[in-house]
């Protein structure tokens, strides 16, 4: 049963590492143009969950949707094909190629994707300036500050207009004045983008830029009780 | 805070006098400030008018006779309802939430449930904040903020109140 | 540097001790360097394991080379006492005297070394490692060839050397343990057949002085071998190095100040580096108890054989753990360890050209200067000659590294494997042109010398003219009359696999009659008969019926094909037993007519590559009894199926006499010593490289584990496998490919010099490419094998932050 109208859900989501649970029967859903964040005390599952949601990993047992297709029995190749097309990512820290200049690390997902390195460079350009780093385009992520790196990584991530945005602790690594321009920019332009945004984090004002919350709590993904 | 839930929610573990109820509150939340026993007797009359407590009998013995309660089906419920409804997200929320808290525990309901309806309530508050201070202009965004930060503060303990459950449990359940 | 003067899990209060300084400060720096490495836990075990490991297998290499003049030396001392003395007078007849003849055969492609022995009396001398002389109808073997004679692989072996097995043969009688060698007795010897009279065994003659070209080349082999194994070891001692810095970030938090930092890292290195020369000298004692299982171009060796000359072992001892401090205070120079992390100013500090070229040039002019001393025909000192090539293959090493820089930052864009790729070598190049350093020194090295090989191997190859299509082996008949031969000749015919033989008896025949006025003498010509299938491989005789005479003239102007003429006259007489000295026949003369059917024919080279001429008879055209000292030459085509075809004849040959010898025709022929060289320079390169192919894979390896977070945000990016598989070829293939194309340069540039010392020019520029592809090989090989480890970093695991 998949929720009405949603672009991406998961269901009976079961993940084990070694022994310790990370998912025990984790459902969750979200619609296109939605911002839901997923709330959770460390070590709850909420990496684990956005991981099988984004087709990262497979989980044990459980379904995950994605615009009507299973992901779960998707071959390696078509799920890295689907993360390359469909889906962006954003992590805490440690997600630049570090050799790279921050405009070929926004341009390299549209040239894994078969872009034009000229073209690709090009909406780069663009992406950086909407994230109000137009500045950084020949410096490398080591030469940067870690504001600066997250706007990159953000303005990487939506790039290739996603419809699906994976936000890991976006701002786990940034100071409140940073972290909540990154919120802003990013929440901004996944509205504009019309893509959906699943937005793991364990700050309460990070989560404040969402639509709706869920909390995972072991292994468990909980709804806020209905109407209240 | 409501005095009235909190005498409820002791009285949910067993019948009690006024005397045993005042030293119960006093034990778990009566830190900073002990309860009189005019208010003990002040609350309890009240709950009885409402039906929620009743007199389960009176003790005689040396001294003065001791007037013991018991709640009611009805006070039970209320104390649920109490516990499931979020608090107002406002500042210096803290004493009612850890009563909420202690007292779920000590009857035996799911105080997660509690805390994460609460950061529901909270983070409601908080998306109306931050849209406020995405269209306002800067006075806006540092009035938001200051609000923003009050509330995640409690978030943050009310996050920190739940990692530490099981340890509160033993505590007040020893 | 207060609370480092303590182990980190001591936490006890000592008062701080003074600052100190001097060598005793930096002393106690590597003491706690080293105790660090032992204390460190698992992460500073593996470090120092996977530098002792390195470290080891070079330290291995390096004490297998310090044997090599043991080895030589005493392979050459046992092959020198077996030898037969050479007396300066004949010894005569005596009860301690004995008759040896030498009867090597060859089994298989294997030479098997064989010596008849026949007492004169009771009391005969025995060779080394032999208890008694065998007598008659016995022999003596070495344990190698007593396995091969007992073994099936061996009974055509045992046919041949049929004698009763008597004993074996004492390691003091072998050169090597694989060596195949048997003594057999015999009681028909003679000095006439062959043989020599010797009172004793062991040639004291000294050791020819070894060819000073094969010195020089020697010589530049060794530094050739050893440079990358020194580099190898230097590499080693770098292993995990980036995670160390961080744990010595750590130290300067806690006060260490950067000087003593450095130390302690040197500290850590020394502990691997002795870690590693125990592990390496354990490896070769280990190693060198199966050396005798091994036989490299028949060369093999006692364990005992392989000992280090004591002082090359003491330097090795000494050199390993000082240059582990040294790599490690040099590598250290360009890396500031901060307190809260590490600083590299690979990227402000660009790599300098200047001080780097002058290495190799000097090298070369030392190689120029040193090669005007050999045209003046006096020797160039060897550590000249040892001196320039370290130096031009160090050169080659130094500018490895800005070569690459250099060149890498030049390039730009390309598909996304390229541009991680170069990008990756633009931010740090370093570690790659470390490890790919030791494949350019080796594969510059093995070029120059190839080039020298290829331009000294027409000294050391000849064309032997021989045709091995026509016949496989060549047979020297023993003197016998002509019947005897004949009886011979059909035993081999006989023989299993044999086609066919082709054979003839040779004599002297000359012009009846005094010698004429102007003749200096008498003409004469060769006198050859045999049948028409053996005739037609000789000369072009066209038609041939058995009673047909051909006279053979020379086409090739090699011979005074006049005497020809003037001897073999159609319907004239020759005799057969003209003395050569008197021009006198010996005894009644004997005669016989040229028929004046005999056809004039042309010449053609046999298959041993000889030119046959004069009269060649078929057998029923002479009488082969008027024949004067005839002797006979067969050569037999062997049938290509039957692959033991040269064994049967051999064996046959035996039959008729041990002493008999088989050659086989080769249309080439190598020197021994050359070859054996050259497969020794192949062999030992390959292992270097192997070597440095170890390094580069846990360079790699190490690499991509660092950047185990990297390669997982790539994968969910959905980035391909084959993407990131072919970053790391690039990565790898990038600096290979400028480090073969300075090798080519250097290589060449130091075979030039080296031509010039062995006095040669023309170089032969084919030999470049077998290092290149071999070197280009290792990149696939190392590529290869990173992928797996590569495949396993880039699951999710690494994004996960707990």
């Amino acid at each position: 049963m998949t929720p009405e109208g949603s672009i991406l859900s998961g269901e009976g989501l079961h993940k084990h590492y070694g022994r310790t649970p990370a998912l025990d029967g984790a459902d969750f859903s979200i619609h296109p143009g939605e911002v839901v964040a997923v709330l959770g005390p460390s070590g709850s599952g909420k990496s684990t969950l956005l991981h099988c949601l984004a087709g990262i990993v497979r989980p044990d047992s459980g379904s995950v949707r994605y615009d009507g297709r299973e992901l779960t029995t998707l071959p390696d190749a078509e799920r890295s094909a689907l993360r390359r097309r469909d889906f962006g990512f954003v992590f805490q820290f440690g997600q630049l190629v570090p050799e790279l200049t921050c405009l070929e690390n926004v341009a390299l997902p549209l040239r894994l994707n078969g872009a034009k390195r000229k073209a690709a460079e090009a909406t780069a350009r663009e992406w950086l300036a909407r994230l109000e780093v137009d500045d950084v385009h020949g410096k490398r992520p080591g030469e940067i500050s870690g504001g600066q790196g997250q706007r990159v990584a953000v303005a990487r991530a939506l790039a290739g207009h996603p419809r699906v945005l994976f936000a890991d602790e976006p701002t786990g690594a940034l100071d409140s004045l940073n972290g909540e321009r990154v919120m802003t920019l990013l929440a901004d332009a996944a509205r504009d983008t019309h893509a959906a945004v699943v937005l793991v984090t364990h700050e309460s004002r990070v989560a404040a830029y969402s639509d709706r919350e869920v909390t995972v709590r072991d292994g468990r993904v909980k709804e806020p009780l209905a109407g209240l | 805070m409501s005095i009235g839930h909190t005498l409820l929610g002791l009285l949910e573990s067993g019948p009690r006098h006024g005397y045993d109820l005042k030293r119960a509150f006093d034990e778990h939340f009566g830190q900073d400030r002990p309860l009189h026993y005019g208010q003990v007797y002040s609350t309890m009359s009240r709950l009885l008018k409402n039906g929620l407590v009743e007199v389960d009998g009176i003790e005689a013995g040396a001294g003065p006779e001791r007037k013991r309660y018991a709640i009611t089906d009805a006070g039970v419920t209320d104390v649920a309802q109490w516990l499931h409804r979020p608090e107002k997200p406002e500042p210096y929320l803290q004493s009612t939430l850890y009563t909420k808290v202690v007292l779920a525990l000590l009857t035996g309901r799911d105080a997660a449930e509690l805390l994460d309806t609460q950061r529901t309530e909270h983070l409601r508050l908080m998306r109306g904040l931050t849209e406020r201070k995405r269209k306002g202009d800067l006075a806006d965004q540092l009035i938001c903020d200051h609000a923003l930060f009050h509330l995640e503060a409690d978030l943050r303990w009310l996050e920190l109140t739940a990692a530490r459950l099981d340890k509160l449990a033993q505590a007040v359940n020893a | 540097m207060t609370a480092t003067d303590r182990r980190p899990r001591d936490r006890t209060d000592r008062p701080a001790p003074a600052p100190r300084t001097g060598l005793g400060a930096r002393l106690g720096d590597l003491a706690m360097g080293v105790r660090f490495a032992v204390t460190g836990g698992r992460e500073g075990w593996a470090r120092t394991l996977l530098t002792a490991l390195g470290v080891g297998l070079g330290v291995t290499l390096l004490l297998a080379a310090a044997s090599v003049p043991h080895l030589l030396q005493s392979r050459e001392d046992r092959g020198r006492a077996r030898t037969p003395a050479d007396a300066a007078q004949t010894v005569h007849r005596a009860d301690n005297t004995l008759l040896t003849a030498t009867a090597d055969t060859v089994f298989r492609g294997d030479t098997v070394h064989g010596t008849l022995l026949h007492p004169d009396g009771a009391r005969p001398p025995a060779p080394p490692g032999v208890r008694d002389v065998p007598g008659p109808g016995e022999m003596v073997v070495s344990p190698a060839l007593r396995e091969l004679l007992a073994s099936p692989q061996g009974k055509l072996l045992r046919d041949r050397l049929d004698d009763r097995i008597t004993g074996t043969i004492g390691d003091a009688g072998l050169v090597g343990p694989g060596e195949l060698t048997y003594y057999a007795g015999s009681d028909t010897l003679t000095t006439e057949a062959g043989a020599h009279r010797v009172a004793s065994f062991g040639a004291r003659s000294e050791a020819e002085p070894l060819d000073p070209v094969l010195f020089v080349l020697l010589l530049v082999a060794c530094v050739v071998l050893l440079t990358p194994v020194a580099l190898f070891i230097a590499t080693a001692v770098r292993f995990g190095g980036e995670r160390r810095d961080r744990r010595l970030a750590a130290l300067r938090l806690i006060g260490a100040d950067a000087r003593t930092t450095r130390w302690i890292a040197a500290g850590e290195a020394l502990f691997g580096a002795v870690c590693g020369l125990v592990a390496g000298a354990g490896l070769f004692l280990l190693g060198r108890q199966f050396i005798g299982a091994v036989t490299v171009w028949e060369v093999n060796a006692f364990p005992a054989d392989l000992t280090p000359v004591p002082a090359l072992a003491a330097l090795i001892a000494v050199a390993v753990p000082l240059a582990a401090v040294a790599v490690t205070l040099f590598a250290l120079r360009g890396v500031t360890i901060e307190p809260l992390g590490v600083v590299r100013n690979a990227v402000t500090r660009r790599r300098r050209m200047w001080w780097r070229l002058p290495l190799p040039v000097a090298g070369l002019g030392i190689l120029l200067l040193a090669g005007e001393f050999q045209q003046q025909d006096e020797a160039a000192p060897p550590f000249m000659i040892a001196s320039g090539t370290v130096l031009v293959l160090l050169g080659i090493a130094l500018l490895l590294p800005w070569a690459v820089e250099a060149s890498a930052a030049r390039l730009r864009g390309g598909p996304v494997p390229w541009q991680l790729a170069t990008r990756r070598l633009q931010l740090s190049s370093g570690g790659a042109a470390r490890a790919v350093s030791g494949i350019t020194v080796a594969v510059a090295g093995a070029i120059a010398l190839q080039m020298v090989f290829a331009a000294i191997q027409g000294d050391f190859m000849k064309i032997t003219g021989q045709d091995g299509r026509r016949a496989q082996l060549n047979l020297s008949l023993p003197t016998a009359d002509v019947s005897t031969t004949r009886q011979m000749i059909s035993d081999f015919r006989k023989t299993e696999g044999v086609r066919a033989i082709i054979a003839g008896i040779e004599a002297d025949a000359a012009r009846p009659g005094p010698r004429r006025t102007g003749e200096p003498f008498v003409p004469r010509t060769q006198f050859t008969v045999g049948d028409c299938p053996s005739l037609r491989e000789m000369a072009r005789i066209g038609s041939c019926r058995d009673g047909d005479v051909f006279v053979v003239h020379d086409s090739t102007g090699m011979v005074d094909d006049a005497y020809i003429g003037q001897t073999a006259r159609p319907g004239k007489q020759v005799i057969f037993n003209l003395d050569s000295r008197t021009d006198e026949p010996d005894g009644p003369p004997r005669l016989w007519t040229v028929p004046k059917t005999a056809r004039t024919v042309d010449s053609r080279k046999d298959p041993a590559g000889e030119t046959r001429f004069g009269i060649f008879a078929t057998p029923a055209a002479v009488d082969t009894g008027l024949l004067a000292a005839p002797v006979a030459r067969a050569m037999v085509r062997t049938d290509p199926r039957v692959p033991d075809a040269a064994e049967y004849v051999r064996n046959t040959a035996a039959r008729i006499d041990p002493l008999m010898s088989v050659d086989t025709l080769q249309n080439l022929q190598r020197d021994k010593n050359y070859a054996s060289v050259r497969t020794g320079l192949l062999i030992a390169s390959a292992a270097t490289m192997a070597l440095i192919a170890a390094s580069m894979l846990v360079s790699m390896v190490e690499q991509l584990r660092e950047r185990r977070r990297l390669l997982s945000v790539l994968v969910a990016f959905g980035t391909r496998r084959a993407t990131l598989g072919w970053s790391v070829l690039w990565q790898t293939a990038l600096p290979v490919g400028l480090g073969l194309a300075l090798a080519v340069a250097g290589g060449s540039g130091l075979g030039v010099a080296l031509l010039r010392l062995v006095g040669k020019s023309d170089p032969d520029w084919s030999v470049l490419w077998p290092p290149v592809a071999t070197g280009a090989g290792l990149v696939l090989l190392v590529t290869l094998v990173s992928l797996p480890p590569l495949w396993r970093m880039m699951r999710p695991d690494g994004l996960r932050t707990e």
